[in-house]
C-alpha cells in the first residue's frame, strides 16, 4: 500500500509542469467557488439586513386595509393614535424601538427638473431612525417641530442639483385626494449607501407629514425594531390584541427571500459548470498519463499486480492532485476574497429596483463554505480520476506490453 | 517434475474479418530446471507461446498446465496471482518501472507477495549481488545502461523464487558483450538455483547457451532437440 503511494507520488513528479497545472486547475476551480459563495453570502446578508433597517423593520403594525403599493392616505387605511400604540409596544422588553411612520407620495421640483418621491414622515427622536441620522452627509438632521425642512438622499440631490439650504417645491397627495404644494428647505443630505432607497425617499418630521397630508394623528405603520431577531414570534403573539395587521420581516421581505432561493439555484448551476471544467481537466491529465504509461501498466500486470492495485495507483495519483489542488485552492480563494474586499465591488445603482441592495458588495467567507466546497472539489477530482483509473486497471497485459511506451 | 505442460494449444487472433492462426496445435513439456531456447522465424509464434505459458493470455483451444495447475481458464485476477507467485518475466525492452530505483524494482514482486521488510532487504541485496549490481541499488533505470537494466529485470524476475522464468528476446537490444553477460548470468542462476528458463531468440550465439532448442514454424513445433536426442 505504501509502495502504491510512493509510486503515485513519484509519477506525479515525472511531469511536474503537467501536475502543477492540473492541481492549479483544481485550485482555481475551488477558489472561484469560494469567491462566488462568499460574494453571495455578503450580498444576501446585506440585502436582508439593510431591508430590515431601512424599510421593513422586524415587525410592522398596520391597518388591515393598508396597501403598501398604493400608499393610500384614507383614514381607514391608517393606524389611529399611533404615538400611543408605539409607546405601548416600546415598553416590551424585547423591543429596541417602536416608532410611527407615515408614507406619502409626491413630486419634488426645482426650476426645471422634477422627480417622483416617497415621503417618509418620521419621528426624528426615535433610535429606529438612526440609519438616516448616521447617514447624514451634510447639513443637520430633522427636528420634530420643523415645519418646512426635509432631508433628501444624495442621488436625488445630485439629480436635482440641490444643496443644503436650497429650497425646493414639494407637491403631496393628501388624504382626501387633492394635492398640496409647499416650498421646503433642504436641511440635510443623507445616504444609506442603498441607491434604490436614497434616490426616491425624502424624510420629514411626522407631525409635518401628517399636517400636509391631512392625516392628523394617523400613521401608515408602527415600525418596530427588536433587540434580537429571534424574538419576532413572541412579540407578534403579544401584539395580537391590537386588532391591527401584524407583519414580520419575513412576510415583508418575501421578495428577497425568494430571490435568495432563486439565486441559490443559479449558483448551483455555476458550481456545476466550474466543477465540470475542473473535472474535465483532471480526466484529461490522467488519461494522458495512462496512455503514456500503457507499457508500464503492462509490466506491473506481468509482475502480477492485480487490476485493483493498478486502480489504486491511479486513484492515489488523483487523490494527491486533489489534496494539492484543494490546499492551493483554499489559499487562492482566501486571498481572492481579501483582494476583493480591499475595495469591495461597487455596483452603484445597479441594484434591482424595489430592492434594497447596498451599493458595494463585500465578500464574506464562511468556514462552512470552505469546508463544504473543499470536500466537494476533492470528491469531484477523485471521481474524475475514476474513469482513467478504471481504464488502466482493465488493460489486457498482452496489449499493454505491446504498446510503444 | 514438469513445470510447463502445453497440450495441443491454438491461438487465433481475429482482427476484423482477418484471422491469424498464431499457434496451430502446439504441445510441449518442459521439466523443472531446463534451459530451453524457443527459436523460429519472425511471426512463427514464439511470443504468442510464451504469453500462453506465462498466463498473460489464454489459448483459443487446448490446455496449459503450470507447476501442476491448470491455468487455461483462470480469470484475470487468478492469472495475475499465478504470475506473481510462479512466473518471472524478462522482456526485450528493459521493462523496469522508471520511477523506482533498481532496489525498488526488484523489491516490487516481494512487496506484492507480502514479504516482511527484513526478508525483502536480504533477498533484494542477494539478487543484486548475483547480477553484479549491488553498487547500483539506488540508481533509477535512466541512470543504468541497457545491460544493467536487463540484469535488474532478471533479478526482479527471480525475486519471488518462481519456478519458471520466461524471457522474450532478452538480448535483442544489447550489444554482443552485454548480451553474453546476460546469458552467462541466466545460465549461472539456472545452474545454481535450478529455476527453469524458457527464452525466445533469433540470436545464434544465444541459442548456443541452450540445453534444449525448440523450433517453431508457422505456429507449430517443427523441431525439438530434446525429442531428437531420445
Ligand atoms: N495481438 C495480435 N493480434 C493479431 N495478430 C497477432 C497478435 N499478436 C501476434 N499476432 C500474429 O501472430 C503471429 C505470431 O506472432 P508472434 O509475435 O508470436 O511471433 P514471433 O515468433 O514472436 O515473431 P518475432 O520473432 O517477430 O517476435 C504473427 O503472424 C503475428 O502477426
Ligand atoms: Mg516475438
Amino acid at each position: 500500500m505504501l509502495q502504491i503511494f510512493k509510486m503515485a507520488f513519484r509519477d506525479l513528479g515525472r511531469n511536474r509542469r503537467r501536475t502543477f497545472f492540473s492541481a492549479l486547475a483544481v485550485a482555481i476551480g475551488l477558489a472561484l467557488l469560494m469567491l462566488m459563495a462568499s460574494v453571495i453570502n455578503g450580498e444576501m446578508g446585506n440585502a436582508i439586513q439593510s431591508s430590515i433597517l431601512l424599510q421593513s423593520g422586524h415587525i410592522q403594525v398596520r391597518s388591515f386595509s393598508f396597501d403598501e403599493n398604493k400608499s393610500s392616505l384614507k383614514w381607514e387605511d391608517l393606524v389611529a393614535n399611533p404615538d400611543e400604540i408605539a409607546a405601548k409596544v416600546a415598553a416590551f422588553p424585547q423591543v429596541k424601538a417602536a416608532t410611527p411612520r407615515l408614507f406619502a407620495s409626491g413630486f419634488l421640483s426645482t426650476g426645471d427638473e422634477s422627480t417622483g418621491v416617497k415621503i417618509y414622515g418620521i419621528d426624528p427622536n426615535s433610535v429606529a431612525n438612526d440609519p438616516y441620522r448616521m447617514g447624514l452627509l451634510s447639513g443637520n438632521f430633522l427636528t420634530a417641530d420643523d415645519r418646512e425642512g426635509l432631508l433628501i438622499g444624495k442621488p436625488a440631490a445630485d439629480k436635482l442639483h440641490l444643496q443644503v439650504g436650497d429650497t425646493v417645491g414639494l407637491s403631496v397627495n393628501t388624504s382626501n385626494g387633492d394635492v398640496q404644494e409647499q416650498v421646503f428647505t433642504v436641511r440635510g443630505i443623507y445616504s444609506t449607501n442603498t441607491y434604490a432607497f436614497d434616490v426616491s425617499t425624502i424624510l420629514m418630521p411626522l407631525a409635518k407629514a401628517q399636517a400636509i397630508t391631512q392625516t392628523e394623528n394617523h400613521a401608515s405603520t408602527i415600525f418596530i425594531l427588536l433587540k434580537n431577531e429571534t424574538d419576532t414570534d413572541s412579540v407578534v403573539a403579544a401584539l395580537q390584541g391590537l386588532n391591527l395587521d401584524i407583519l414580520t420581516w419575513r412576510d415583508m421581505n418575501q421578495l428577497i427571500v425568494e430571490f435568495e432561493t432563486m439565486a441559490n439555484s443559479y449558483i448551483a448551476f455555476f458550481y456545476l459548470i466550474i466543477l465540470a471544467i475542473t473535472a474535465s481537466v483532471i480526466v484529461n491529465t490522467l488519461i494522458m498519463s495512462v496512455y503514456e504509461r500503457t507499457r508500464e501498466i503492462g509490466i506491473l500486470s506481468a509482475v502480477g499486480m492485480r487490476g485493483s492495485r493498478i486502480l489504486g495507483l491511479f486513484l492515489a495519483e488523483s487523490a494527491f492532485l486533489a489534496v494539492g489542488g484543494v490546499i492551493l485552492g483554499v489559499i487562492l480563494g482566501w486571498g481572492g476574497v481579501q483582494l476583493f474586499n480591499i475595495n469591495g465591488f461597487y455596483i452603484g445603482n445597479m441594484g434591482l429596483s424595489g430592492f434594497l441592495v447596498g451599493d458595494t458588495i463585500r465578500a464574506q467567507l464562511m468556514l462552512d463554505d470552505i469546508v463544504n466546497l473543499s470536500v466537494m472539489t476533492f470528491i469531484v477530482t477523485l471521481l474524475a480520476g475514476l474513469y482513467p483509473a478504471v481504464t488502466a486497471s482493465r488493460l489486457e497485459p498482452v496489449a499493454a506490453l505491446r504498446a510503444e511506451k | 517434475m514438469e513445470v510447463v505442460k502445453v497440450e495441443n494449444i491454438t491461438r487465433v487472433y481475429q482482427i476484423g474479418k482477418v484471422e491469424t492462426r498464431a499457434l496451430q496445435g502446439v504441445s510441449l513439456t518442459i521439466e523443472n530446471g531446463e534451459f530451453t531456447a524457443l527459436v523460429g522465424p519472425s511471426g512463427s509464434g514464439k511470443t504468442t507461446l510464451l504469453q500462453m505459458i506465462g498466463c498473460l493470455d489464454q489459448p483459443s483451444t487446448g490446455r496449459v498446465v503450470i507447476s501442476g495447475q491448470d491455468v487455461t481458464r483462470l480469470n484475470r485476477n487468478q492469472r495475475a496471482d499465478m504470475r506473481r507467485g510462479h512466473i518471472g518475466f524478462i522482456f526485450q525492452f528493459f521493462a523496469l518501472i522508471p520511477t523506482l530505483t533498481a532496489y525498488e524494482n526488484v523489491e516490487m514482486p516481494l512487496l506484492l507477495n507480502g514479504h516482511t521488510p527484513k526478508e525483502r532487504r536480504e533477498r533484494v541485496m542477494e539478487l543484486l549481488k548475483a547480477v553484479d549490481l549491488a553498487d547500483r541499488a539506488n540508481n533509477r533505470p535512466d541512470q543504468l545502461s541497457g545491460g544493467q537494466q536487463q540484469r535488474v529485470a532478471i533479478a526482479r524476475a527471480l525475486a519471488p523464487k518462481p519456478a519458471l522464468i520466461l524471457a522474450d528476446e532478452p538480448t535483442a537490444n544489447l550489444d554482443t558483450a552485454n548480451g553474453q553477460q546476460v546469458m552467462e548470468i541466466m545460465k549461472k542462476l539456472n545452474q545454481e538455483t535450478g529455476v527453469t528458463f524458457v527464452f525466445a531468440t533469433h540470436d545464434p550465439r544465444v541459442i548456443s547457451y541452450a540445453a534444449r532448442v525448440v523450433t517453431l514454424k508457422d505456429g507449430v513445433i517443427e523441431k525439438d532437440s530434446a525429442s531428437e536426442a531420445k
